[in-house]
């Protein structure tokens, strides 16, 4: 039973391809040979394809709902019930409004500047695994396609920015990439920490390493002073990545508008939204794959709970964490940023390759602990103190104009 | 130590966020169309035109002096003088607009044109539910629209209300003492004149000698 549930949607999905070739069958049509695959291909995608676009739907509301609740207020409480279906509002509105384009803009790369951007933040769901068997394409090297294709919407972001004519957007732009560039390298060079102790860059493999419980906790990189630490610095660099608050200088309201996107409107607007939605999905489920035990169970008596069903708590409890981060901090300047990407986080994650090493080499016991500990803590003390550490400037005097 | 803000600012926004659902006090804002805040009597959304008496269209103040027109920071005022002149309130052949119309979606409510106009009859109206469903017509709106009565005004802002209903009364009554002045003035002048007529009359060159 529970192992049925487990593969409901695999067995679904080998069910529906039997009976399609059944069905060819009877028909007395013989299926060339590109169709089968083809059919497989779609079927996997087809849930993907539906699944996190609902989920962003959800997930619109229920961040400006918790976004107000953390400033005592309401939030959308209007359409439907508790308001949440505040998104179908909010989608046809989207659609039936007006699509502007500047008449200075450079119409093709204004078109598809969107387009690329919801491609790739689709393309990577391909690799996730969401569940036991159940990945897409199980790729051998599915880290390394996971971010070759992320780094491409860097590319569509600084195309929407430079097609649109506008020195807001161009401004955004290049805001965008200088902060996406910086903060990729942390993104990457903590999730290797993961790729040296499992000797893989599948995704899969990844998540089947860390399926064994020792003692109390499970065997999550999480629960590893690296993987904590690395864990930490990939949920801030996926910040960074997301241009989400606090990172969110590449359209900071107060300053440039809209940043990249403010010469969108309508649908394509929607698209923008939709896909930073869906990066932030995509981001937070390599995170869980990466560090918290991907679809597994935290404790093995808590098993006969479906793998997706842990996978997709373990999203929503990222997500609410995406939120409550955005409802706290304040945007960062363009030079904090700077700082916290070079001075920061780059050595600590440096560092933290460093402690992994030593963790895989001292071997199990305390000795591992200890070791791997004190590189990870004692960095974070040092590299923290010098910029971070508020000055104290005195008691602030006020002069008035008299 | 680097990140104690941030756990600290955490700790307090969780705190609001659970706090809210716990204890309604911590909500500051109303469900608005069904509950409203009453107003504090300050408040200020859009101008109108003040008229005394019963017909809006007589008793209007405004004498089209256009200051206000000239004064409007984003110039969304538009007056046309009238071509004949009427007795206003105190009893002096004045100018009325023959057209005066305020662009409600320009209009930032910053109440200039009240502080400039010198006749007490332009002032700021409470009501804030203005929006309409023509972008075009219903947001131009003209002088039929904007005339509100005095009693309106003592309605809405009694304190304000108070010190205009003063100050008109004192120019009222400066221009009743400067007309009985001008009365008693000219009777005086007319006796006078018909005194040293009669005066004059037989010792003619004597004024001339004087001087
Ligand atoms: S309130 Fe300000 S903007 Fe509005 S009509 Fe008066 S002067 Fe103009
Ligand atoms: S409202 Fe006042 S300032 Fe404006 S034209 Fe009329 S009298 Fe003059």
């Amino acid at each position: 039973m529970t192992e049925s549930l487990d593969q409901i949607f695999v067995t679904l999905k080998h069910w529906l391809l039997s009976g399609f070739e059944n069905l060819l069958k009877w028909l007395e049509v013989a299926p060339p040979d590109w169709l089968m695959p083809l059919v497989s291909m779609v079927l996997s995608l087809a849930p993907i394809l539906m699944v996190f676009p609902a989920l962003f739907a959800i997930t619109t509301v229920l961040e400006r709902k918790g976004l107000g609740r953390i400033q005592n207020r309401y939030g959308p409480n209007r359409v439907g019930p508790f308001g949440f279906l505040q998104f179908a509002a909010d989608g046809i509105k989207a659609i039936i409004k007006e699509d502007l384009v500047p008449r200075a803009a450079d119409k093709i790369f204004h078109f598809i500047a969107p387009v690329i951007l919801v491609i790739t933040a689709f393309t990577v769901y391909a690799v996730l695994p969401f569940g036991r068997n159940m990945v897409a394409v199980d790729l051998d090297a599915g880290l390394l396609f996971f971010f070759a294709v992320g780094a491409a919407s860097e590319l569509a972001v600084f195309m929407a920015g430079w097609s649109s004519r506008n020195k807001y957007a161009l401004l955004g732009a290049m805001r965008a990439v200088a902060q996406m560039v910086s903060y990729e390298i942390p993104l990457i060079l903590s999730s290797v920490a993961v790729v040296m102790i499992t000797g893989t860059l599948s995704l899969t493999k990844i998540v089947e390493a860390q399926s064994t419980h020792a003692g109390l906790l499970p065997d999550w990189f999480v629960f590893t002073p690296w993987g904590f630490m690395g864990f930490a610095l990939f949920m801030i660099a996926a910040n960074a990545e997301l241009n989400r608050s606090p990172f969110d200088l590449p359209e900071g309201e107060s300053e440039i508008i809209a940043g990249y996107f403010i010469e969108y409107s309508g649908f394509k607007f929607a698209l923008f939204f939709l896909s930073e939605y869906l990066s932030m999905f995509a981001l937070s489920g390599l995170g869980i794959t990466l560090f918290l035990g991907g679809w597994n169970a935290p404790f093995a008596v808590l098993d006969f709970i479906p793998s997706w069903a842990w996978f997709f708590a373990k999203l929503l409890a990222l997500i609410f964490l995406f939120i409550w981060t955005r409802g706290t901090l304040p945007r960062l300047r363009q030079d904090q940023l700077m700082n916290l990407a070079w001075k920061f986080m780059i050595p600590m994650v440096l560092v933290n390759l460093v402690a992994a090493a030593l963790w895989h080499f001292t071997g199990p016991g305390w000795m591992r602990w200890l070791s791997s500990g004190a590189l990870v803590v004692g960095a974070y003390m040092l590299l923290g103190k010098p910029q971070f550490e508020s000055k104290d400037i005195g008691k602030r005097t006020y002069r008035f104009a008299d | 130590m680097l990140g104690k803000g941030i756990i600290k600012g955490m700790a307090e926004t969780a705190r609001n966020f659970l706090g809210s659902y716990v204890s309604a006090e911590r909500l500051t804002t109303v469900q608005y169309p069904e509950q409203r805040i009453p107003q504090i009597e300050k408040a200020r959304q859009f101008p109108f035109l003040v008229f005394d008496g019963d017909d809006p269209m007589k008793g209007l103040r405004c004498v089209a002096c256009q200051i206000c027109e000239k004064e409007c920071p984003p110039k969304c005022i538009y007056i046309v003088k009238s071509k004949d002149k009427r007795v206003d309130y105190k009893g002096q052949m004045q100018l009325y607009p023959a057209t005066f119309d305020i662009d409600l979606s320009v209009c930032m409510s910053c109440q200039i044109c009240v502080e400039v106009c010198p006749f007490e009859s332009i002032k700021m109206d409470t009501a804030y539910e203005l929006s309409t469903t023509d972008r075009f017509g219903g947001l131009m709106v003209n002088k039929h629209q904007l005339a509100k009565s005095n009693e309106h005004y003592r309605h809405i802002h009694p304190t304000d209300a108070a010190a205009s209903d003063a100050a008109l009364a004192v120019e009222v009554a400066k221009a009743q003492a400067k007309a009985k002045a001008d009365i008693e003035a000219k009777a005086k002048a007319a006796a006078e004149a018909k005194a040293k007529a009669a005066v004059i009359t037989p010792v003619a060159p004597k004024p001339v000698a004087a001087t």
